[in-house]
């Protein structure tokens, strides 16, 4: 068993834009069912960490490494693992992690989601992009999983265009877990929702998280949201990451001053 | 006894003679010859050298003709024509600053060495429709040989205000693909789009010009320079060991001068479009370098707003030949499929009227036993 | 300038460009139903009126071939009559409307009835070569996902069919899965005539000009038309027979015989329809015929 090993394990990451760094210097290691907040004004870099982790953007610094058996020719998370540098793999083995291993929720569902395609086809997409041939058996996961964020099954054959922002990113929560990854990235999934959506959106992502035993890098400027989901924080300033620990820690002892400001800006909000 | 329609051998003979009957017109009046279109319509000509990718101001007048007229069955012509004919090779490349050009002028700057010169141009007519044409006794115009017309791009490029024509010193100019003997393939270099916009369609490049002036993409371009002239080409042949001259061609080119550019390791410069077309041609070589300029957002890392952006929309639909046989290929037959489609169409209808006259209550479960064949009967309407 | 004089080659394109045509050809033998990009030239007959299927019927054709040429399954229909006197100028071989004595079929839009044999090539027209052109308008990414072998949203579009219309909704172009690899799009041939190019003894030969890309699927190749387990690939059906030779199970026009809405129904392969008849007339089995039937 291979629990020593964390799920991922950055190492000084860095990323430029010209001369200026969008975030640099940043370490951190992700387990198994474990929820990361990255959170920060605009400005601060953490959509830039985001990008480089989910590479979409270059690694001009450091390196990213995730564990998997999959390049042994092993089938399921359960073959020998490794850390894998993940520069080192072809385009192919990325876009495969992302069919397999990797969900990438998006803060616009426009952005994550085929908005012509209906609700089942959006969460079908996955699985027969992974060989599932048999439209009976798609339809009936694709409903299943709707059923579990709570979308009703009368919809499934509705077009995302045809839903609030928040029955879009509950499609794309779907999406993002219908093939069951092990990892997924969020980018700010709840903003531009309206408080009481935004409060049942998170609830769903938090229990359907600890159901699955998911790990989740979430980005957020939101200081509630980390502290609704998360077990560990990372603020971010400059591109730099100015202090991280446990959320709880982090949010009721801040160490660093901007972390201080931050925390006593939301209380007098 | 229905007998299938037979004699298209016959018809299309017949139609063709019938074109030709109106191609002549009346046969009281004269019939124009070629020499008469290439030399009194000569911008036509141009375009449709420019757009045949051949420079043969008769032949293109002999096509025009033959089409009747029609600019896109001449360029076809043209084309067609043009692939029959052998490639002994490549010319050296042109140089567009040597000879005087009877045309140049240049919107940057008020005054420029040798001069504004306007030419033989409609820019400062009236537009007003004359019933007779007059042709007055115009000495023909003086360009002075002996003074030199310098590229307006060039004179910026001395300080350095405009981007460098080619890169860094050092760099040998690699022989560009050949967009008539290759396969297109996307992403394309520059060099391969701008034979693209050469020779596309002069229309379609016109509009796209304009609406990055209007916001679809802002280039805020400035007309450096339009130049129209004859150049000469020249050949290296290997066998004499030095290039010869083979011929004159008329060329119109026109360096756009666009928004600066600059970074943190770089100062700003200027940056460029260019066009360059065959004939009298202004119009076109204008949008072309503004075009051209808008596909090189790349370059300068420019954010994407507009459909002139986008190299694939913009080159693959800028040939109009592909375009103007593709869309007049849904005059052919396509009775086959239009039958597959009627056969699916009705049997989707007769589900529908079986799921709501029958009452159906409204279920999500579409996919149930309401599949049938797509078989179509003939006479007496069908029950499901 | 006196007229130049063009003296053609044999099958119009000189032989250097028939080289590169047929370059094309071996690499789409060689990697049944991948797209190969090739050099199209421009030909006497506008883009979109079968350039591809000449320029790659011009670089197979010999002396020694004779070449039938078709346009939804008729000889006679204005395009096949043109493309065929094309090549009754330009080349030396003989032509026919027989499907039987052809070496090279050129066709539009139908494969004939008739079933072919290993000594015989079909061309098709096709105008766009990309199945998933209409899911994803850009060449650059459509080719990534034939290279990755990622099909995933051609079957969203299945689905999404099926989940609106309980089938599939697409008739003719119906994209097929080649010896197991690439998806390919048929052209525009009805969905009916999909099974014929399952393990067809005939090489088939695709040429887009236009959109200058080649493809091929060499004689003997598993050709799938795509679907779902419990949804798979169904091609259309007619119920009735010809009306003019009586056969049943090919594919027929539906004919406006009056402006009452009367319509009839006849063999769209018109080869195959007259010998038919008139083997029935003389009471023989149609490919035992012997005499000619042209037009």
């Amino acid at each position: 068993m291979t629990d020593e090993m964390p799920l991922l394990s950055v190492t000084g990451a860095g990323h430029r834009y010209g001369e200026r760094y969008g975030c640099r210097d940043v370490s951190f290691d992700l387990w198994p069912g474990e929820v990361l907040a990255v959170v920060g004004e605009s400005g601060s870099g953490k959509s830039t960490l985001l990008g480089m982790l989910a590479q979409r953007l270059a690694l001009d610094e450091g390196r990213i490494r995730y564990r998997t058996g999959r390049q042994n020719g092993g089938a399921g998370h359960d073959a020998a693992e490794e850390l894998l540098d993940l520069s080192t793999l072809s385009e192919r083995e990325v876009r495969q992690l992302w069919r397999t291993d990797w969900g990438f929720v998006h803060q616009n569902a426009a952005d994550g989601l085929r908005m012509h395609v209906s609700a089942g086809g959006n969460v079908g997409e996955p699985l027969m992009a992974n060989g599932w041939r048999n439209f009976g058996q798609i339809r009936a996961e694709a409903e299943e999983w709707l059923r579990r964020v709570e979308i009703p099954t009368d919809r499934m054959d509705d077009a995302p265009t045809l839903f609030s922002g928040g029955m879009r990113q509950r499609v794309q929560v779907a999406r993002n877990l219908v093939f069951g990854p092990r990892l997924v990235f969020m980018d700010e999934p709840t903003s531009g929702l309206d408080v009481s959506v935004q409060a049942r959106l998170l609830d769903l992502i938090r229990s359907l998280v600890s159901e699955l035993g998911l790990a989740v890098v979430i980005v957020t400027h939101d200081l509630a949201v980390a502290r609704l989901i998360s077990h560990r924080t990372l603020v971010m300033k400059d591109g730099r990451v100015i202090e991280s620990g446990l959320t709880d820690r982090v949010l009721d002892d801040p160490q660093a001053a901007y972390t201080q400001l931050l925390v006593s800006s939301i209380l007098q909000g | 006894m229905y007998v299938a329609v037979k004699g298209g051998e016959k018809a299309i003979a017949n139609a063709h003679a019938l074109l030709a009957k109106r191609g002549r017109g009346s046969a009281d009046a004269p019939r124009i010859d070629y020499p008469q279109i290439r030399d009194q319509l000569g911008v036509l000509v141009s375009r449709v050298m420019a757009e045949g990718s051949l420079y043969d101001p008769e032949l293109a007048a002999k096509a025009l003709l033959q089409a009747q007229g029609d600019v896109l069955e001449a360029v076809t012509l043209l084309r067609s024509y043009r692939t029959t004919l052998p490639r002994f090779g490549i010319t050296v490349a042109v140089d567009t600053v040597g000879l005087p050009s009877e045309r140049r002028v240049s919107a940057t700057f008020k005054d420029i060495p040798g001069g504004q010169q306007l030419g033989a141009t409609f820019d400062y007519t009236h537009r007003l429709l004359a019933e007779n044409l007059e042709t007055p006794d115009v000495a023909t115009p003086n360009v002075p040989v002996n003074e030199p017309m310098p590229r307006v791009t060039d004179l910026l490029g001395a300080d350095a205000l405009i981007e460098r024509d080619r890169p860094d010193e050092g760099w040998t100019d690699p022989d560009p693909g050949d967009l008539t003997r290759e396969p297109t393939v996307f992403p394309m270099s520059r060099a391969e789009r701008l034979q693209a916009l050469s020779r596309g369609d002069e229309g379609f490049l016109l509009s796209l010009g304009y609406s990055t002036q209007r916001g679809f993409g802002n280039n805020h371009p400035f007309a450096g320079e339009v130049r129209v002239g004859e150049v000469e080409v020249e050949f290296y042949a290997p066998e004499i060991g030095h290039a010869v001259p083979i011929g004159r061609i008329e060329l119109t080119e026109c360096q756009m001068v666009n928004q600066f550019v600059g970074s943190a390791d770089q100062a700003p410069q200027f940056t460029r479009g260019y066009g360059l077309v065959f004939g009298r041609a202004e119009r076109k070589a204008m949008s072309m370098s503004l075009v051209d300029r808008t596909l090189r957002h790349e370059e300068f890392g420019e954010r994407i707003v507009s459909p002139a952006q986008d190299e694939e929309f913009v080159i693959a639909h800028s040939d109009n030949v592909e375009a103007a046989g593709f869309v007049e290929h849904l005059k052919l037959p396509h009775y086959v499929d239009f039958q597959a489609e009627l056969g699916l169409i009705r049997s989707l209808r007769r589900e529908f009227q079986a799921r709501h006259g029958a009452g159906a209550s409204a279920s999500a479960n579409i996919n149930s036993d309401t599949r049938t064949d797509t078989g179509t009967k003939t006479g007496t309407e069908e029950n499901a | 300038m006196s007229a130049p004089r063009i003296v053609y080659n044999e099958g119009y394109l000189d032989e250097q460009t028939k080289r590169v045509v047929r370059r094309a050809l071996l690499k789409g033998v060689a990697i049944p139903g991948f797209q190969v990009p090739f050099a199209s030239r421009e030909v006497p007959m506008p883009r979109g009126w079968g350039t591809g299927g000449v320029q790659v019927t011009a670089s197979v054709i010999g002396p020694d071939d004779t070449l039938k040429v078709i346009d939804q399954g008729a000889d006679d229909t204005t395009n096949a009559v043109s493309i065929r006197a094309f090549f009754e100028k330009v080349a030396g071989a003989a032509s026919t409307t027989r499907t039987d004595q052809a070496t090279i079929i050129q066709t539009r839009h139908r494969i004939p009835e008739t079933p072919l044999t290993d000594d015989q090539i079909l061309v098709y027209q096709v105008p766009i070569p990309e199945p998933l052109r209409f899911l994803e308008p850009r060449e650059t990414e459509t080719r990534r996902l034939h290279a990755l072998e990622e099909y995933g949203l051609m079957y969203v579009k299945l689905y999404e069919d099926i989940a609106r219309y309980g089938h599939i909704n697409k008739t003719y172009d119906y994209p097929v899965l080649v010896n197991n690899r690439y998806v390919m799009a048929p052209s525009p041939i009805p969905s009916f005539d999909n099974p014929k190019m399952h393990q067809s003894p005939a090489l088939q030969l695709f040429g887009a000009g236009r959109e200058k890309r080649i493809y091929a699927i060499p004689p003997y190749t598993d050709v799938a038309s795509l679907g779902f387990e419990d949804f798979p690939f169904e091609p259309q059906r007619f119920e009735q027979p010809c009306e003019i030779c009586e056969s049943t199970e090919v594919y027929l026009d539906e004919v406006l015989i009056d402006d009452q809405g009367g319509v009839m129904f006849v063999c769209s392969d018109t080869d195959y329809c007259e010998r038919t008849l008139l083997a029935r007339e003389l009471d023989q089995s149609p490919t035992d015929h012997i005499t000619e039937v042209n037009a």
